[in-house]
Formats: C-alpha cells, sequence, structure tokens
C-alpha cells in the first residue's frame, strides 16, 4: 500500500532569514529516516514548515540479519549462552567462515516494522534536530529548544494522525489560518492531506513561497510603478507574510531635497518598503509595502504607512540639518568617545593608525585627507540611528563641506567592498583607505589574539581579509610595504582569502599555491602568472621533476653542501647547471617552463643523482637543492598536481 | 478617539481580566520597565507571577529638549509579564490591541525578529517587534536569561510603546499633540520636565558629583551584597535596598553618558562594574527566594 504524509509543525513567527535554512535542514533529517518516499515537497511560512510526501509504504518490508557470535572453538557452555540471547537452539545456528577463522552466526528475521510508528517515534526528535542559527526554550528550563515555541503540529500518513507529543502539543489533523482573516479564528482548521492546500487558502494562507512571490509581483504589477529592483527585499517579504498584498503610498516631495541615499535606507531597512523610480531613473515621492492581509480598502493601512514615513523622513532631516552645523574635521576629537574594540581603544587611534598605513601605501594628500575624515560621520546624528550608512554620510557631508571629489569620494566609499558582489572603491584615495582601514583591523585583532576560529568570526574579519585581496587584485595595489611577513597567522589567514579568491576564479588549488609560494603582495602579477602557467604545455612535466627533487632531497635528509662546478658531468647536467644561472629572474614563467621542463627530464633520464662516489652525489644534491631554490621565485612547481 | 490615560486604563483593565496584578510604576529612576524589580527580580526562580505597570522610562541620552515630535528624555512603557508565557500569549497580546479599539482585520500585523539584550542586567531573549502598518507599537519578549541566570519558568514580556501607540490613535504627528486626558496635551503635562531634564543631562549636570554619587551607591550595593553571604537571617536581608542603589548607579552611568563624561576606556569598565552588582542582586534573589521554600 503506498500512502500519503504531511507533517506542518506550527510556530509562532520565524523569523524570515531562517525559513530557507530549516526547510534545507527538514528535508535532509527526513531523507534520514531511510523511509521510501517520492515526491517530497518542503513549504514555509512565517507560522509553519511543512513537508509532503507520496508513496510512504504502510509498513516497511521484513529483512534479514546476520548475528555473529563466538568462535567455533568455543566451549559448548558459551556457545548454548549465544543461542540463548538470540531466543534460538544451538542447533539453529550456522557457521561462518571469515578471513579471521570460523564464527557461530545466526540468520535473524528482522519483521518491517508499521510506517506510521517509525514516524510517531522519530519525529518529535526529527523536529527538534532541525538547525537554526539560534533556539530558545519555552516550556521551562532544560525544556525542548526551537527557534520559536511550536503551539501545533498536523502529522498525517494517509487519512491516519500519526500520533506523537512534542513540548506538550499533540499532533492532530488541525492546522491554523491567518491570524486575523481565518475564518475561524480562535479555532482550528481541520485538514486532509488532500484539501490541505486548499483549507490553508481559504483561510488566507498561501502555502507555496513561489506563489506569495508571484501575489507580490502580480501586485506590483498593478499599481503601474517602476520599483528599484531588490530582490533580497523582495525574499524577505515573501518569508515575512501568509497572504502578501502590495499597496503604494506617497510621501511629501519635499524630501526629495535630502539624499537618496538616505531616503532609500529608511524605506528599505526601517520600513521594509521598495523605493519607487520615475521616467528617468530617479527617486519618485512613492513607495510600495507590502501586508500581510489581503486589501486596503479605506486606505488605513496606506495613510498608517505613510505616516510613519513621514515621522522616520522628519527625523533624517533633522538630524541631517543638525549634523551640519560641525563640520567633519571638526569632529576628529569626538572620535575619542567612539569605541573600535572594548580593547582596541577608539576611532581617533584607529584613525591615526589608518593615516600612517596610507602613507605607507603611497597615498597621495586626497588619500591622507580621507583617512582622517573617514570615520568622523560616526558621532553624526543620522549615522547614529542609520549606522548602515557609515560612510556614505560622511562622504555626502565631505562634499557639502566642499572637500574635494577624490577625498568625498573616498570616505564615501571606504567600507566598500562589502560583499563578495559589491564593487571596490571607485577611486585611488577609496582603495587605499579602504586597504588600510580593513588591514589595520586585521593587524589589531590579530595582535591582541581575536583569530576567527571556524564559525566564529565575530568582527567578520574573513570579509575585511577578503577586501583586502579585492583591492589589491582589482586595484593593482601592490601592498608589500605593508603586508605581514610570511610564517606569521595573519599572512597565513590572508594568504588562505588569497586562494579562495583565486579558486572562484576558476584557478585550482594546487596551481595557486604554486604561484602563491613565489610571492604574493603583487596580487595582479599572482593572476598573470597563474595564467600563464595554465597555458604552458610542459607544466606537468616539470611538476613531476620538481616532486622527484623534493622527494630525493627529503631522502637524502640533505640541508646543504658545498658545490663545485669541476665535479659536473658534461652532458645534461652541465647543461642544466649553465641554465639556471643563464635565466633573468624578469623571464616570463611560460618561457622558464618551455625551457626548463624538457632539461631537467633530460637530466633525469642521463644523470644518477644517487652516484657511487660520494662526493660526485653530494654535489648533485647540492646542485638541486640550488635548483630548488633558484626557481621558487617563479613558482613552487612542485605543488602542482600531476595526473601520470 | 481615547486619549493617552483611557488607553492606559483600558490596557490595564484587560491585563488584569487575565490575572495579572496591576501594579505602579517603581519609583526609583529607570531606564526600562524591565530594570524594576517587578520584572528583573520577579522574572527568577520557579513561581509564576503576572503583572502590569507603567514605568516612565528614563533615557538621558534621547532627550531633544522637547523639539523632536517623536524622541523623549522619559516616555512610559507598559509592561507586562506573563510567568510563563500562556500558549496562546500572541492571542491574548492581539486581544490588548483590539481592547483599546484597533480593528486588526482592517489593519497590517507583523511580528519582525528582534532579539534583546541588556548586557548590564546580564540578560537577554528573543521575540519581535510588533509592527502596526509599519510602526513599532510593541517589544515582545521571550526572556532566557537574568543576571546571567537561566530562568525556572520562561516569562513572556511585552512592552508597549505607549506615546506612540497613541499617537498612532490619535493620528497625530507629534507626541506633544496626544491628548493626555480632556482639554490637556502631552506638552501640557510633560514638555517642561523634557526641557529642563535635557538641560540638565546635556549641559548642566556636574560630572565631579555625579561620579562621586556613582561612587558612593555602588560602595553601598557592594557593601550589602558582601554581606549577604554571611547573613544568619537570609530572609530578611535587605537584597530590594541593595537593588535600588544598582538602580541608582545604572541612570548616574546613563547620564554621565549622555554629559560625554565617559571616555572609551572607562566606559566599557563602568558598564562591568554595574553588570558585576545587578548579577549579584539576581543570584542572591535567587538564593534567598529558594531558601524560603
Amino acid at each position: 500500500m503506498s500512502l500519503p504524509f504531511l507533517l506542518e509543525i506550527g510556530v509562532e513567527e520565524i523569523p524570515d532569514w531562517m525559513i530557507p535554512g530549516a526547510l534545507d535542514s527538514l528535508g535532509s533529517l527526513f531523507a534520514g529516516l531511510n523511509i521510501p518516499a517520492e515526491k517530497i515537497k518542503l513549504d514555509a511560512t512565517p507560522r509553519r514548515l511543512v513537508l509532503r510526501a507520496q508513496g510512504l509504504p504502510d509498513r516497511l518490508p521484513d529483512s534479514e540479519e546476520r548475528v555473529t557470535g563466538p568462535a567455533r572453538s568455543v566451549p559448548a557452555k558459551a556457545v548454548e549462552g549465544f543461542a540463548r540471547k538470540l531466543g534460538v537452539r544451538p542447533e539453529d545456528l550456522a557457521i561462518e567462515s571469515t578471513a579471521k577463522g570460523e564464527y557461530y552466526s545466526y540468520l535473524r528475521k528482522v519483521e518491517g516494522r508499521k510506517v506510521v510508528d517509525i514516524l510517531a517515534e522519530s519525529l518529535p526528535g526529527l523536529i527538534l534536530k532541525i538547525t537554526f542559527p539560534k533556539t530558545m526554550y519555552w516550556t521551562g528550563k532544560g525544556g525542548p529548544r526551537f527557534i520559536r515555541p511550536i503551539r501545533w503540529i498536523v502529522a498525517l500518513l494517509g487519512g491516519a494522525v500519526v500520533p506523537f507529543e512534542l513540548a506538550g502539543v499533540r499532533s492532530g489533523n488541525e492546522s491554523s489560518g491567518h491570524r486575523r482573516l481565518s475564518r475561524d479564528r480562535q479555532g482550528a482548521v481541520p485538514v486532509t492531506i488532500e484539501n490541505y492546500e486548499q483549507r490553508l487558502r481559504e483561510n488566507f494562507v498561501i502555502l507555496s513561497a513561489a506563489q506569495r512571490r508571484r501575489k507580490i509581483e502580480d501586485g506590483i504589477a498593478a499599481l503601474s510603478v517602476k520599483l528599484k529592483p531588490d530582490p533580497s527585499l523582495l525574499e524577505t517579504l515573501v518569508y515575512l507574510t501568509e497572504y502578501p498584498t502590495p499597496i503604494l503610498g506617497e510621501f511629501d516631495p519635499q524630501f526629495l531635497a535630502l539624499p537618496e541615499e538616505v531616503l532609500i535606507t529608511v524605506m528599505r531597512h526601517h520600513q521594509k518598503y521598495f523605493s519607487v523610480e520615475d521616467a528617468s531613473g530617479r527617486l519618485a515621492p512613492r513607495f510600495v509595502a507590502v501586508m500581510n492581509t489581503d486589501a486596503d480598502p479605506e486606505g488605513l493601512v496606506r495613510r498608517g504607512n505613510e505616516r510613519v514615513l513621514r515621522a522616520r523622513f522628519n527625523d533624517a532631516r533633522f538630524f541631517w540639518q543638525a549634523d551640519q552645523r560641525k563640520k567633519l574635521a571638526d569632529r576628529l576629537e569626538d572620535l575619542a568617545h567612539v569605541t573600535f574594540q572594548a580593547k582596541l581603544g577608539s576611532y581617533l587611534d584607529k584613525t591615526n593608525r589608518v593615516v600612517e598605513l596610507v602613507k605607507e601605501l603611497g597615498g597621495d594628500d586626497a588619500a591622507q585627507r580621507a583617512a582622517l575624515l573617514a570615520k568622523c560621520d560616526l558621532p553624526t546624528e543620522l549615522v547614529k540611528e542609520f549606522t548602515e550608512l557609515q560612510g556614505v554620510v560622511g562622504g555626502l557631508y565631505a562634499r557639502a563641506q566642499g572637500e574635494p571629489e577624490a577625498v568625498w569620494q573616498a570616505i564615501y566609499d571606504h567600507y566598500k567592498p562589502e560583499s563578495m558582489e559589491d564593487s571596490i572603491p571607485r577611486n585611488r584615495a577609496g582603495q587605499l583607505v579602504s586597504l588600510a582601514d580593513k588591514l589595520d583591523t586585521l593587524r589589531e585583532c590579530f595582535r591582541i589574539g581575536m583569530i576567527p576560529t571556524g564559525s566564529r568570526d565575530p568582527f567578520a574579519l574573513r570579509r575585511a581579509a577578503q577586501g583586502v585581496v579585492r583591492i589589491m587584485a582589482e586595484g593593482r595595489i601592490s601592498a608589500a610595504a605593508v603586508l605581514p611577513p610570511n610564517g606569521e597567522p595573519l599572512a597565513n589567514f590572508l594568504k588562505d582569502r588569497i586562494r579562495f579568491y583565486f579558486g572562484e576564479r576558476g584557478f585550482r588549488y594546487d596551481e595557486i599555491n604554486a604561484i602563491l609560494a613565489a610571492g604574493w603582495d603583487d596580487l595582479p602579477d599572482v593572476e598573470d602568472r597563474l595564467r600563464r602557467l595554465r597555458a604552458s604545455p610542459n607544466v606537468e612535466q616539470l611538476a613531476s621533476s620538481f616532486k622527484r627533487i623534493k622527494n630525493i632531497l627529503r631522502q637524502a635528509d640533505f640541508q646543504d653542501g658545498p658545490f663545485s662546478k669541476d665535479l659536473l658531468e658534461p652532458g645534461p647536467e652541465s647543461e642544466l647547471y649553465d641554465y639556471m644561472f643563464r635565466v633573468a629572474v624578469g623571464q616570463p614563467i611560460e618561457t622558464i617552463i618551455g625551457e626548463l621542463a624538457p632539461r631537467l627530464h633530460r637530466f633525469f633520464e642521463v644523470v644518477l643523482v644517487n652516484a657511487p662516489q660520494d662526493d660526485i652525489r653530494a654535489n648533485r644534491l647540492a646542485l638541486l637543492a640550488a635548483l630548488q631554490r633558484r626557481f621558487i621565485l617563479f613558482a613552487d612547481f612542485s605543488e602542482i598536481v600531476t595526473n601520470s | 478617539m481615547d486619549s493617552f490615560q483611557t488607553n492606559i486604563l483600558k490596557l490595564k483593565a484587560y491585563w488584569a481580566e487575565r490575572g495579572c496584578i496591576v501594579q505602579e510604576p517603581y519609583d526609583v529612576e529607570v531606564g526600562a520597565g524591565t530594570m524594576s524589580p517587578e520584572t528583573f527580580l520577579r522574572v527568577l526562580g520557579p513561581k509564576p507571577y503576572r503583572v502590569a505597570y507603567v514605568q516612565p522610562s528614563r533615557r538621558p541620552a534621547d532627550g531633544r529638549y522637547g523639539e523632536n515630535p517623536n524622541r523623549l528624555y522619559k516616555h512610559m512603557q507598559l509592561q507586562v509579564i506573563l510567568k510563563p508565557s500562556p500558549a496562546d500569549v500572541i492571542e491574548q497580546y492581539l486581544g490588548s490591541l483590539e481592547a483599546i479599539g484597533i480593528d486588526l482585520t482592517r489593519h497590517d500585523i507583523k511580528f519582525e525578529e528582534d532579539n534583546w539584550e541588556a548586557p548590564t542586567l546580564g540578560a537577554w531573549g528573543v521575540g519581535w517587534q510588533v509592527m502596526l502598518d509599519g510602526l513599532e507599537i510593541t517589544q515582545f519578549t521571550y526572556f532566557q536569561q537574568c543576571g546571567g541566570i537561566d530562568l525556572d519558568l520562561v516569562p513572556a514580556e511585552l512592552t508597549y510603546g505607549l506615546e506612540r501607540l497613541t499617537a498612532f490613535l490619535q493620528v497625530k504627528d507629534s507626541v506633544y499633540d496626544i491628548e493626555w486626558a480632556p482639554h490637556f496635551s502631552y506638552a501640557d503635562v510633560r514638555l517642561q520636565d523634557e526641557v529642563q531634564f535635557s538641560v540638565y543631562n546635556f549641559e548642566m549636570a556636574d560630572v565631579d558629583v555625579l561620579w562621586k554619587l556613582f561612587a558612593l551607591y555602588e560602595q553601598e550595593a557592594a557593601r550589602l551584597l558582601a554581606a549577604y553571604p554571611k547573613s544568619v537571617e537570609k530572609a530578611r536581608f535587605p537584597l530590594l535596598p541593595a537593588y535600588d542603589q544598582v538602580l541608582k548607579c545604572s541612570n548616574l552611568f546613563n547620564t554621565l553618558d549622555a554629559r560625554g563624561a565617559i571616555s572609551v576606556t572607562e566606559r566599557v569598565g563602568v558598564i562591568q562594574r554595574v553588570r558585576k552588582l545587578a548579577v549579584g542582586v539576581a543570584q542572591a534573589w535567587a538564593d534567598q527566594q529558594g531558601a524560603g521554600q
């Protein structure tokens, strides 16, 4: 018999951004039960996580299990004991031959269990294993933990309830509709597997995220306005609502005198509104809000949202005007009162260090000025209110206060890049300030041992390091003067990010490691060498030879030794030696590879390194060691993985 | 359209009907309703408790001389503690909004994640900010820890921003225009203290005196806390007065902070000092209550 299955975990409002991950987790936990099932569907709204499946068997098939007992050589008593434990007679046991010898064994029949029993037994534990970034308890200390309290559970296999209890909630067939639009508001909504989605729909819950997304998009299309595209806000709203309906609101056009960045931030981050563009792509005095309800016939919700936005914009304007009374440069001393990090002092300290770093990086006057003013927006009212606008606000104030374009743009951009997708600062001053700011954070945190481990990275140091790497690479900045020396933890941390960066760009990790061994302070050059390395046909041959050199030196435990040119044999050995000293450091790497690979190959074909004469053997080892030292300036070819 | 005071009366009546003791505001200055012993201490231990009270909450740094329509040095919170939280706590909460005349079938209500943490109290919880037509009207928190102690029963804490809520209902753009009582606006009742306390907190508070007071209150709290473990009659030991000293310290810290008198390096240390006292009181209190059973 083949049965459909429905599990609905009814929860108080789950944070929107955690829902997709929770569904993934639910899906893999269910798969882990190893119950045959097909057409598994996962759905969610803020108040429910739902798994549906078809084709579950009524019971699992019977199976056999071989139980291995004592060795054949044991006394009869032990054999009887083994049989008794299994509930059979000794003569029912078989003898099994294995590589280790002969053993008593028994083929036990295992009756297939009813699936409803397996589910009833495993679902409570399964539900509590769903992973969330942060959980709570609610039934009392030591009670179950989940993202928010579980308030109802629907668990149906075919027509029957899968009976269990979790956190004081008994599973059943009663779901729940929209908090206020549900036709039976206080009561429950009884469902069957067949009518489940329809019953929810009747009670103003759209189960499918795709359908909610479409309802929002269709609703917006019907408003005939052009939005600033914002896919992540759309995703937030899809998981923040059970029955989304967009509405159009307006604000007083006089607020358009405020910078667009400020207006959009207020709408997007604080109110979760979409911004609207006019025909020319400029911000229009309108917004789209998405309600979690069906309609706003009297305009009550629209007017409410408009008033909230007006108050927010008024605040922003108040802050904007109040902040203008004091110039950015005059706020420098206020930075002494802004904590950078408890153990690392104030932002004034940080600013002084960053200015120094920018100088070391060769920053011009504009870059140094931008470094000095970069953090001066932190004590402004506007940034205290809208922290996500740090940098941007400083840039806008700098522009309003007559700082040159190179300076204000650098301040504006200096937190960039904030993600893998984000661009790096648009001008050189901004790139240097951003690089110096991030590098300073990394240096200081590493200095006091605040080093990220595993998933713990409270200061977002990986992102800072990623920013450093991208600015060095894409801004073509050689940062040799300020990077930590090889071997330091921070150097390794940065190199990890470099590997990741080039890995994302399609290079293999072995290639990257080979190239980085020759230096990593000039990333455009690293990328250049990576491309050339990849385009060289003899690379594998050369890699094999260098691996061989490494092995030979390791086996000989060779550290260093005298070398004499006179001991060289004419032919491949001398030619290799001559080549080694002829080759110039500035040569393109593909030339080196092309010339060196056949020479080394021939050397190994013809020359016996482990020569019977001690002095010749030692001389050859010294030659190989010198070769290794010489060519690591281009790459550590032994790192490259060979197929042969 | 109900007045400010009528909304308060209705909310209190609503929660009284649901088994809450209606308490009066705590008479020591606090930054939030959570800091009143009715919340901070009552959430500890295994005894169920339900209480509702309005708590005037002082935040010196938020003062704006009465010039900003939405920002106040002192605002009124309605604080509701339901310990343990009932299974239908959200339904009960939504019912309270309907009790003050909000027809939720005609409005948009959303629960947006917002976790709460008060490092100086060693307290945190998870929950939401409740949004009504885009306006945050309530902070809804399931307490998990208080005074660094895992709570035996998980209370739901509902904190209503009364000025905002009333401005919304009365369709006012400024809290000062709210009708407090017939013929009296919010400004009539409260504008003067907004102005005067802003002047004091930002301009005239004597930093040296405040530091001295801080030290004195801290010393008194610490003295009591040190004496508690050795006290013979623990049940009558004055932990509540010790906690009052901690609240004084906390308010002085906030005033000094608004005055710009706390440097970066000092700041962390001072927060630690207040936290140490608050956690000390909570732990002694949990012990005292446990011993009494």
